[in-house]
């Protein structure tokens, strides 16, 4: 057997040298890249829509936590262009695994806004059924869900019903072992699983060059046998056009895809950070100009393909989302304390039907002592 | 007690399709114990596979199937070696229930070798159970038998929740009565009485077991009737059974192999005085390993638990109405420790 590898294999699961890109900063068409097929255009004004709405969504999520009604939220704001291609890219039977800082993907793939904010507004579960939105629970822990995203595509090559999985991470979630430990699973197993870093420059306040010194994210691919790519993920027809391949390849059993998604975390990690302690607001004054939103709209009306009535059509449907929002959060959240005790196992154990019958006898003494 | 495992494995396996198997050397090696010893070869390598030497992967792959709507049932080659797992284990595996209402359940099998006794090198004989134990929404069950081995682990794998199926290393090779074809054994979440006894009871599980009943023969010899109770699952804890022995006997030793520093023993001890004391002539006592990390083989026999220190516990029961001045002994030890030094 021979030890050499050839340089053929190497290249083939090596990413492009410098990020795909299909649409400049300032929304002119770029020569397309030989390698990806670009989307249909109803689906790109489709993406424009999402975008505008999941904007104004993340923006009133913010708005909640000033309020007291949420939690804490953290913005989405800059990523838009990643999250939308991610919920455009999979059909109804794949599945997603989305972070905390993905409530936008969840919102375009038809998620309720209200059950997507579920947990940031302080319950101890997400809001939605995994199952019936093939979307796994918003994960905290970094990169942790990288494996299950794994195990759930192994799953679905075992029942040969086809479906893929894309996992969501950051660029400091790819420091964390089970990053590395998904990928090289995912690589082992040939999972139809594709990894989606929004590489956002910041893990909190550390930036990326305190994170990594790999040339890329996206060659972090190589080193397990998975085929990469890096892309512009400002640039909504590049990454959508890049997602879109990697999770068809993925369906046709050519194996698990690493992409590194460039972007930029406009806002500060959440409503509770304060981003000036480490970095410059001329650098997010940089970024905001690179705005994928506005980038993607002079994209759609240069090529004639969105105009005046199509932008207020998609700002009057953003204002309604966000004032349905504003609207069923504005209310006292209600939650009993004894359902603490009721998903702890499928049968309570004995121990845990005392705990409750303690409690409930506290709350009704409570309740007795309120009355008089 | 091996084979009773594989046979588990086996039958699961067999009765249900959705059922796999995998970890590290689990496949054509059958695993560094054996206990998946020709499931590969039966099964093929889609239901009974090895994995990257990854825990945490294999956890979190555990995880992924399991929502996929398959029973894996995976293996951790030693209890030290399962430590990368333990954020899978605590932060998904055991909330994924919670955290999603009840939406979504995960029915898999985390099967860790455990304890010592075996002549081990470091990190090879640790008693892990506690960590488990202490994560709620995590089932720990530990068999002290043959025939538990086999059914307690059948009724791991058909749980709706998950399940830490920690097995008695120093007990693979102990031989004991099972039929796969009549079940007699009770169910997973109840304690049992291994031997009956009036005088004091010993609460015992996992390789702390057979201990216990020797000790319960010995003193017999001296005219002491212990009963045995055996826990069988730290997580249910069986609360009933435990209480109504020592409310017969009115006395308590709990003996496990662990460190006993914030362990199962001082658990079921503190429970045990709650419940009982008015039962209770003499405080409860534990017998367990010193609070040392796992000693190397050529001293782990001075550091197990052994007959001699159950029986000195007993002994310590007070039977003869005088106070138990064992600790005093100790202050007096610490004392002239101090003024040597």
């Amino acid at each position: 057997m021979s030890s050499l590898t050839s340089r053929g294999t190497v290249d083939r699961l090596l990413p492009s040298f410098s990020p795909v890109r299909v649409v400049a900063e300032d929304g002119v068409p770029l020569a397309a890249p030989e390698a990806y097929e670009l989307p249909a255009d109803a689906l790109l004004v489709d993406a424009f829509r999402r975008m505008v709405v999941g904007r104004r969504f993340d923006a009133q999520a913010t708005v909640l936590t000033r309020q007291g009604r949420l939690a804490v939220y953290p913005s989405s704001r800059g990523q838009e262009a990643c999250q939308i291609a991610s919920a455009l890219a999979l059909r109804g039977e794949d599945w997603l695994f989305p972070t905390y800082r993905d409530s936008v993907a969840l919102l375009a793939r038809g998620l309720d806004p209200v059950e997507i904010l579920t947990l940031l507004r302080g319950e101890w579960h997400c809001g939605y059924d995994p199952a019936a939105w093939r979307t796994a629970p918003q994960c905290t822990p970094l990169a942790t869900q990288t494996v299950h995203a794994v195990g759930l595509a192994d799953a679905l090559r075992r029942r040969g019903r086809g479906g893929v999985v894309l996992a969501l991470v950051g660029d400091g979630g790819t420091s964390e072992g089970d990053f590395h430990e998904a990928l090289n699973f995912a690589g082992v197993l040939r999972a139809p699983v594709v990894f989606l870093v929004q590489n956002n420059g910041y893990a909190i306040s550390v930036p990326l060059a305190r994170q990594s010194a790999a040339p890329a994210l996206a060659f972090k691919g190589v080193g397990y046998g998975v085929a990469s790519e890096q892309v512009d993920g400002n640039d909504l027809v590049a990454t959508l056009a890049v997602v879109t391949a990697a999770v068809e390849r993925a369906r046709a059993g050519e194996g698990p895809f690493l992409v590194e998604a460039h972007t930029y975390r406009v806002e500060p990690h959440t409503n509770a950070d304060d981003a000036t302690r480490y970095r410059e607001e001329t650098e997010v004054a940089r970024w905001r100009a690179a705005d994928p939103l506005a980038r993607l709209e002079r994209y759609l009306r240069g090529r004639g393909l969105l105009a005046d009535g199509g932008v207020a059509a998609a700002e009057e449907e953003a204002e309604r989302v966000a004032g349905e929002v504003r609207e069923r959060l504005g209310g006292e959240m209600e939650a009993d304390p004894l359902e603490m005790f009721r998903h702890v196992f499928a049968e309570p154990t004995p121990q845990l039907v005392e705990q409750r019958a303690l409690l409930a006898a506290e709350l009704a003494a409570d309740a007795e002592g309120g009355e008089r | 007690m091996a084979a009773a495992l594989n046979g588990a494995l086996r039958d699961a396996m067999r009765d249900d399709g959705d059922v796999l198997v995998f970890g590290e050397d689990v496949g054509p090696l059958g695993g560094v114990f054996r206990i998946t010893d020709g499931l590969t070869a039966e099964f093929g390598a889609e239901r009974c596979f090895d994995t990257p030497l990854a825990e945490a992967g294999i956890v979190g792959l555990a995880v992924g199937l399991a929502m996929g709507g398959f029973r894996p049932v995976v293996e951790m080659q030693f209890d030290a070696f399962a430590y990368p797992a333990f954020e899978q284990i605590v932060s998904h595996v055991a909330k994924a229930r919670n955290r999603t209402r009840g939406r979504m359940n995960l029915p898999l099998v985390i099967r860790i070798p455990f304890g010592g006794g075996i002549g081990g090198v470091e990190h090879h004989s640790d008693s892990s159970e506690a960590y488990y134990a202490h994560t709620p929404g995590l089932k720990v069950v530990t068999p002290a038998t043959a025939e538990d081995a086999y059914w307690l682990l059948r009724d791991a794998v058909a749980d709706p929740d998950p399940v830490v199926f920690m097995e008695p290393k120093r007990l693979y090779w102990a031989r004991g009565e099972l039929d796969r074809g009549a079940r007699s054994a009770a169910p997973l979440g109840r304690a049992v009485v291994r031997r009956p006894g009036r005088d004091a009871t010993v609460v015992a599980y996992g390789p702390a077991v057979p201990v216990a009943l020797e000790a319960a023969r010995e003193a017999a010899a001296e005219g002491v009737e212990l009963e045995v109770v055996d826990l069988r699952s730290v997580v249910p804890l069986d609360d009933a059974t435990v209480t109504a022995s020592v409310r017969r006997t009115g006395r308590c030793v709990v003996v496990q192999e662990a460190q006993g520093f914030a362990g199962v023993g001082a658990e079921v001890a503190a429970r045990v005085q709650e419940r009982c004391f008015h039962s209770l002539a003499a405080p409860v006592l534990r017998v367990a390993g010193f609070d040392v990390p796992y000693p190397p083989p050529v001293v782990e026999r001075a550091h197990l638990p052994g007959v001699g220190r159950v029986l000195d516990a007993v002994f310590r029961l007070q039977f003869d109405d005088e106070p138990d001045r064992t600790h005093e002994v100790s202050e007096r030890a610490r004392e002239v420790s101090r003024v040597a030094s």
